[in-house]
């Protein structure tokens, strides 16, 4: 049996009927969003990437969910003179609990898929904000990290405290720095736009069925 | 519809005119040999000819690109190795061996003491300098294969193992028996041994006998050193001597292809003079030199190494001799004759030939191995006075090229051309060999081709590969003796001249591109290899890196929170981290008399963040590459106030890397 054939039907509570794809869709593409969601864990949300004469093939580091990933040790070396905390030091917490939080939102996600009226969009609503949430702890670490500078150190007392670009170029002593956001955080972006379609699709399939059930009550 | 048409018309015209501008660039100040102008005027200011330019051009490197030759070369007394890139003949790197070398650290105070030590005779007579006359990359089938250098030490029977992952001497291998070698280091096309033969005779294991007990007691000794290419050590154990006659046997050259299994060592005194002119006798240079000729040594290396497997030896000093008699029972060794004061023996790329010059001999000897190998299946031969089987000249020459006066080396291209050193002519002689060479260039086979003046006396001639079984072309380097005006003048102590020959044209037309001076030794003979070939690492594999051992110190730290300082009695231990741009600690209290053990541990991981370590008025001086770790120890015999800093320039706050060792009385 085909379960995409358009002769298969769900019979509504008011004896109306609908194509059963009409149901399948919404489920698919919540299930969709999660699965993105939860791969965008493996792959980096942000970088940023630093060019000075003496390094010829730039230093770079990539911020996944939960953890640091490229030259990490020579940027630390290098902002130890401007007393800056060690990069590692930045969203420490987040870092620790992220991969299970995601995990959360995609298992709310799914669960989505099983509860059919609108309360689906209550659980879709940490996922739908999930990757503001990420811009604004990162921009909240950035923030903390230029502001925390160290004045014993070596340059301490000459650096004004400032917050690095989340996106876009900078420049700091000799270093041309490129930050950008990277694929992880796109596919969350992406995961983020299926799931609204989704939930217009959940919406459009389930809101006939609440109404039918109101009409024979 | 023909409107339509114009317009890819019209793209075809634009597309073109760009090209012309793009062409244009340029050739709006070309003039009309094809250089810019600027040049041009350069060249015609500096009286430059057409072939300066061309050599110019050929060997300049712009910055940033990589010469795709490495030559290294020996160091000559200075006792080290000189890596230099070829065409544009920079030295890169001047790698300690035999002697101390503080920029690396070498001998001052780190691990590399220890390596140091290795080559002494014993605690009491150290050696701090060597003669280094040949090196010897590794060969796998009888190509260079990039992973080890060796080179031995003239003047001591030493012989060193250079590891070319980081570009370090790891070994140095006293030879027990010998007092002096010459023909080494040479690798059998495996690098199953690295071979280290002979040079002046002298008696077995440094015993004391007179000259007078010459032909008796005096011997030749040829070593081949079993080298464990997992360890990247020569084994003492797996290793065997040849004793031989005291003929003063001089280069060697292993077989390869169809003479794998074999080696080739020419030899200069069958005369067997000992000298001492101030009795009336004829001095060595007359005494060594009256024969017509003398024996080309031909060694069953693979036999031997059965015999020696099969317990046919004696041990002496440690180390297993196959006694000469034993040689000639089992048909290890035989000779055959070579022309007046013979030099090199030089294996042509398929091992076909064996080349030796005639210092003496305007001639080189070309023997067949095929002919070589006949001889000795045939039997019957007449033997010399210590009963070696002689091959006559007749059954074993293939044939002899006149090249001109004092042919001392050869070596290979890709072409058929056989390149060799003429001393006395100071001349470059491009021959062409015959057989399955004869193939490869216009020329008839066996015929001298050009003689290209060098300056001056040329010794060794080194080409691309050209000593392998895939010689590279290109490229030869003449290593010429003297340079008297080639230079300024820096006194009376002239640098030699290393000139860069090019060979990649056919026929008469070799030319001379580049002189280089060195001005820190002689070397004697470089090896030029395909720099792809080579693989070095960048930085050492992991945070607490031995280079000695190759593997992790047992006292790396990865962080300052490990750093420490423990007493135990007047036992002072130091564990420290090094990272741009501090020491930790910075402060180090002791007490005169405390025996000080100091680890020091490089935290970098970026590419050239070398730190030095200086202690003032300890003479120890380190180099701590990414990731080395590095154990000194030292009696503090001297009280006082102690700096150790950086010595070498690692950031911007280089001169504030230092810490205080304080000396209680």
């Amino acid at each position: 049996m085909n379960p995409l054939a358009s002769d298969l039907k769900v019979m509504l509570p008011d004896g109306t009927s609908r194509p059963l794809l009409t149901y399948l869709m919404p489920s698919a593409v919540l299930m969709l969003a999660a699965f993105l969601l939860m791969l965008s864990m493996f792959l980096p949300y942000w970088s940023m990437t630093m060019f000075a004469p003496q390094y010829p093939k730039g230093l770079k580091v990539e911020v996944f969910v939960n953890r640091l990933v490229g030259d990490v040790q020579e940027i630390d070396a290098l902002n130890h003179y401007l007393g800056m905390p060690p990069l590692d030091e930045g969203g420490k917490l987040e870092r620790q609990i992220s991969m299970a939080g995601i995990i959360v939102l995609g298992l709310l996600l799914m669960a989505a898929v099983f509860v059919h009226n609108k309360w689906a969009a209550a659980l879709a609503l940490p996922a739908l904000t999930f990757p503001f949430i990420f811009l604004a702890d990162l921009y909240w670490i950035l923030y903390t990290y230029g502001h925390s500078i160290d004045p014993t150190s070596a340059l301490g007392g000459a650096i004004a405290p400032f917050t690095p670009p989340l996106v876009g170029e900078g420049v700091i002593a000799q270093f041309r720095t490129i930050a950008r956001l990277e694929i992880g955080f796109w596919m969350a972006i992406v995961a983020l736009l299926v799931l609204l379609a989704g939930l217009w699709l959940h919406r459009a399939a389930y809101k006939p069925v609440v109404e039918a059930r109101q009409k024979n009550n | 519809m023909r409107r339509y048409l114009l317009i890819p018309l019209l793209l075809v015209l634009v597309v073109l005119a760009g090209c012309r501008q793009k062409e244009g660039g340029s050739s709006s100040v070309q003039s009309q040999n094809g250089l810019p102008a600027n040049a041009a005027a350069v060249a015609a200011e500096r009286g430059l000819t057409p072939d300066d330019v061309y050599a110019a051009v050929k060997t300049y490197m712009p910055t940033g690109q990589h010469d795709p030759y490495i030559m290294f070369s020996s160091g000559g007394q200075s006792g080290q190795v000189l890596v230099i890139g070829v065409p544009s003949m920079r030295i890169l790197k001047i790698i300690g061996v035999f002697t101390p070398e503080p920029w690396q650290g070498y001998g001052y105070g780190g691990s590399s003491n220890e390596v140091l030590a290795q080559g002494y005779i014993d605690e009491e007579h150290p050696l701090t300098w060597g003669d280094t006359h040949h090196p010897s990359l590794s060969e796998t089938n009888g190509e260079y294969d990039g992973q080890f250098l060796f080179i031995n030490d003239k003047a001591n029977a030493r012989l060193a193992i250079i590891d070319l992952r980081d570009f370090e001497t790891k070994q140095i291998v006293k030879n027990p028996n010998a007092i002096n070698d010459h023909g080494g280091a040479f690798v059998t096309p495996n690098t199953e041994y690295i071979v280290e033969g002979p040079q002046y005779a002298a008696p077995i294991g440094w015993e004391y006998a007179t000259l007078d007990e010459y032909e008796a007691k005096y011997r030749g000794l040829i070593t081949f050193w079993k080298f464990d290419r997992f360890s990247g050590r020569v084994d003492t154990s797996r290793s065997f001597q040849i004793e031989l006659p005291p003929y003063w046997q001089d280069l060697c050259d292993a077989g390869k292809k169809v003479s794998d299994g074999w080696i080739f060592c020419n030899s200069f005194n069958t005369e067997m003079a000992t000298g001492g002119v101030e009795l009336g006798n004829p001095p060595f240079e007359a005494g060594v030199s009256r024969n017509d000729t003398d024996y080309l040594h031909i060694f069953d290396w693979k036999k031997a190494e059965k015999v020696f497997q099969d317990g046919k030896y004696e041990t002496i000093n440690g180390i297993a001799v196959i006694r000469l008699d034993t040689a000639i029972d089992e048909g290890l060794l035989f000779f055959t004759p070579e022309p007046k004061s013979p030099h090199g023996a030089d294996v042509t790329p398929g091992g076909e030939y064996i080349v030796v010059g005639g210092k003496l001999d305007p001639h080189v000897t070309i023997y067949s191995f095929e002919k070589i190998m006949a001889a000795i299946a045939a039997g019957g031969l007449e033997t010399d006075v210590y009963g070696v089987p002689v091959i006559p000249l007749d059954k074993s020459m293939e044939t002899q090229v006149e090249l001109g006066l004092g042919p001392l080396h050869t070596v290979f291209d890709n072409q058929g051309y056989a390149y060799t050193s003429l001393f006395l002519d100071s001349a470059v002689a491009r021959w062409t060999l015959g057989g399955p060479y004869d193939a490869l260039n216009p020329e008839d086979g066996w015929t001298l081709v050009q003689k290209l003046p060098v300056h001056y006396n040329i010794g060794h001639i080194a080409a691309v590969q050209g000593d392998t079984s895939d010689p590279g072309g290109q490229f030869v380097v003449a290593l010429n003796k003297w340079s008297i005006d080639r230079f300024a003048n820096v006194g009376p102590l002239m640098p030699q001249n290393f000139q860069l020959v090019d060979i990649s044209q056919s026929g008469d037309q070799m030319k001379l591109l580049y002189d280089m001076p060195i001005g820190m030794a002689e070397p004697h003979y470089v090896q030029i290899i395909s720099a792809d070939k080579l693989n070095p690492w960048q930085v050492y594999p992991q945070v607490g890196w031995n280079p000695e051992t190759m593997s992790p110190h047992p006292n790396a730290i990865t962080s300052s929170e490990e750093a420490r300082v423990e007493r135990n009695g007047n036992q002072v231990e130091i564990w420290m981290t090094v990272v741009r741009s501090h020491f930790y600690p910075e402060r180090v209290e002791i007490k005169k008399g405390d025996h000080v053990i100091w680890h020091l541990t490089s935290l970098e991981r970026t590419p050239d963040a070398t730190h030095g370590f200086a202690l003032s008025g300890y003479n120890i001086n380190l180099s701590l590459e990414p990731g080395e770790t590095q154990t000194i120890e030292f009696v503090a015999t001297m009280s006082g106030t102690f700096t150790y800093y950086c010595t070498e320039f690692c950031s911007a706050l280089h001169l504030e890397m230092l810490g205080y060792m304080l000396v209680e009385p």
